[in-house]
């Protein structure tokens, strides 16, 4: 009943993009999802160079593509609106599969998918390639709020916490006779999940009297920030680089 | 012989991870019993406990209560003829009241009303935590907070009593409370403990389960007695105490 080893985001392997430091990738990942963002709408052929730019990537960083694949679930809700958009759009109509549908709103439902699926599948990869306290430290180099990186870092920590602490409590609750099934058992459900809160929230106030007790004055020693090389510079860019070609030339070419 | 109350044959169980933790488990307790589990930390001791309620189901071999097979069919009767009192009372507890808590139980087997009421006074008084009854679980102490997560079960009127570690993090009078308690009840009890001279207070009868297997099984003061088992499933009495003689002083 013990808590899952290593971050179930995180596949182990040893790639050129494991070994980037995280500051890196992290700064990677950001000028990237601003290129592709910054790509004019209806350049359909500009994303597809995109999302190749990034298969070539995920080769190289030896993390099998249905690793991926499978954890992409977390965009279904922008799935779901970028359908809905053509629906709900006004302007000029067009028909796709006997259906009439907006012909802006259709364009700016697919931009919308190509552009969040592109963002989400490299946010991916780079959760699959660096271990979370490496993007913590990287984020900590980029000179990122250090409270932002501490709620970062200690949401981490006890994630996995109270997710276990929420699965003896399910134990206990179904060993008392309860089936979750149907809307009547919401309220139980919701009043587990409120007493989950008090107790994390308590929690929160032991781990901050223990580290207060061991001299904790607000500030964190530092996560142990690794300096990059200028190849390990090159290596990280090439990909934003990519991206920065592509979305300028969607540019000339919609000009 | 009557029907045993617990009939575990052959029960062995692995993880999903592959971690096997149980490789077939005989035991029995009738009616009335109280037995002590023994064993040391990662025997498989826990991973028992949740056979027994359907928690988790056998890979192999089989647990019946009281004549009834552990099945997914009959899940709802096997929780209510099998109490369990987890380690952590925070992990049982998470209404907004003590009474709303003893409740939560028998109302999950469909009693509603006067029935429900009478039940959970009932139990609360079996653990002497009747005015406690409108207080917030949280607001309770440790000792307390355990003695209700008792009454929540018995509130379910189970066939067996299981109990994990009941005397974990309490203080010598909540520990010797509790054992009052429990001495009372009038119920079948399986004890999972490392507390070696609880276990010799409160049953007649332990079962040392280590690595998956039970290796010993008899009067709690000849288990606690026979050294060379307990060197070999690393069980250690506290300094200074004799079983004999306490269980003389009995």
């Amino acid at each position: 009943m013990g808590a899952a080893h290593g971050h179930r985001l995180y596949f182990h392997a040893h790639s050129p993009l494991h070994r980037l430091p995280g500051h890196c990738k992290v700064l990677a990942l950001v000028t990237f999802v601003l290129c592709v963002v910054a790509t004019p709408s209806r350049a359909y052929w500009a994303f597809g160079l995109h999302a190749l730019a990034l298969v070539g990537v995920l080769v190289v960083s030896r993390v099998p593509a249905p690793f991926i694949v499978k954890r992409m679930v977390v965009e279904t809700p922008f799935v779901v609106f970028a359908l809905l958009l053509p629906f709900m759009s006004t302007g000029p109509r067009t028909d796709v599969l006997g259906l009439s549908v907006s012909e802006a709103g259709l364009h700016a439902g697919l931009t919308l998918l190509c552009k969040g699926t592109l963002g989400v599948a490299a946010s991916l990869l780079l959760a699959a390639t660096t271990e979370p306290r490496d993007i913590l430290a990287g984020l900590e180099r980029l000179r990122l709020p250090a409270q932002l990186v501490q709620i970062m870092a200690f949401m981490i920590r006890y994630l996995d916490v109270a997710g276990a602490e929420m699965g003896r409590m399910k134990i206990a609750r179904e060993s008392r006779g309860f089936q979750a099934k149907g809307l009547r058992s919401w309220p139980v459900v919701a009043r587990s999940g409120g007493a989950l809160f008090i107790r994390s929230y308590e929690r929160g106030e032991r781990v901050h009297l223990a580290m207060l007790s061991r001299g904790y004055a607000g500030t964190m020693p530092s996560l142990g920030e690794v300096a990059a090389t200028r190849v390990q510079w090159l290596t990280a860019i090439m990909l934003p680089a990519v991206a920065l070609s592509i979305s300028l030339a969607a540019w000339g070419v919609a000009a | 012989m009557s029907t045993p109350v617990l009939d575990v044959r052959g029960l062995a169980f692995a993880y999903a991870d592959g971690h096997q933790a149980l490789y077939g488990v005989d035991l029995h307790v009738h009616r009335g019993e109280r037995v002590a589990l023994l064993g040391p930390n990662g025997a498989g001791k826990t991973t028992l406990v949740l056979h027994l309620n359907g928690i988790l189901t056998a890979a192999r071999g089989s647990v019946r209560v009281t004549g009834l097979q552990v099945t997914r069919q009959n899940m709802q009767e096997i929780r209510r003829r099998v109490g369990v009192v987890f380690q952590d009372p925070d992990d049982q507890l998470f209404m907004p009241t003590v009474r709303d808590d003893v409740a939560f139980g028998p109302a999950n087997l469909g009693i509603r009303g006067d029935e429900l009421d009478a039940r959970v006074a009932d139990a609360l008084d079996q653990v002497g935590m009747r005015t406690f009854a409108d207080r917030p679980p949280h607001h309770l102490s440790f000792g307390q907070r355990r003695r209700v997560a008792v009454a929540t079960v018995l509130a379910m009127r189970p066939e067996i009593l299981v109990l994990d570690e009941p005397s974990s993090n309490l203080d010598p009078a909540a520990r010797r409370e509790l054992a009052d308690i429990l001495t009372g009840l009038e119920v079948t009890l399986l004890m999972v403990t490392h507390d070696l001279p609880y276990a010799l207070q409160l049953c007649d009868r332990s079962v040392v389960l280590s690595e998956g297997v039970i290796v010993a099984d008899g009067a709690t003061v000849d288990v606690l007695t026979d050294e060379a088992t307990m060197r070999a499933h690393r069980l250690e009495l506290p300094f200074g105490f004799d079983p004999r003689r306490a269980q003389a002083g009995r």
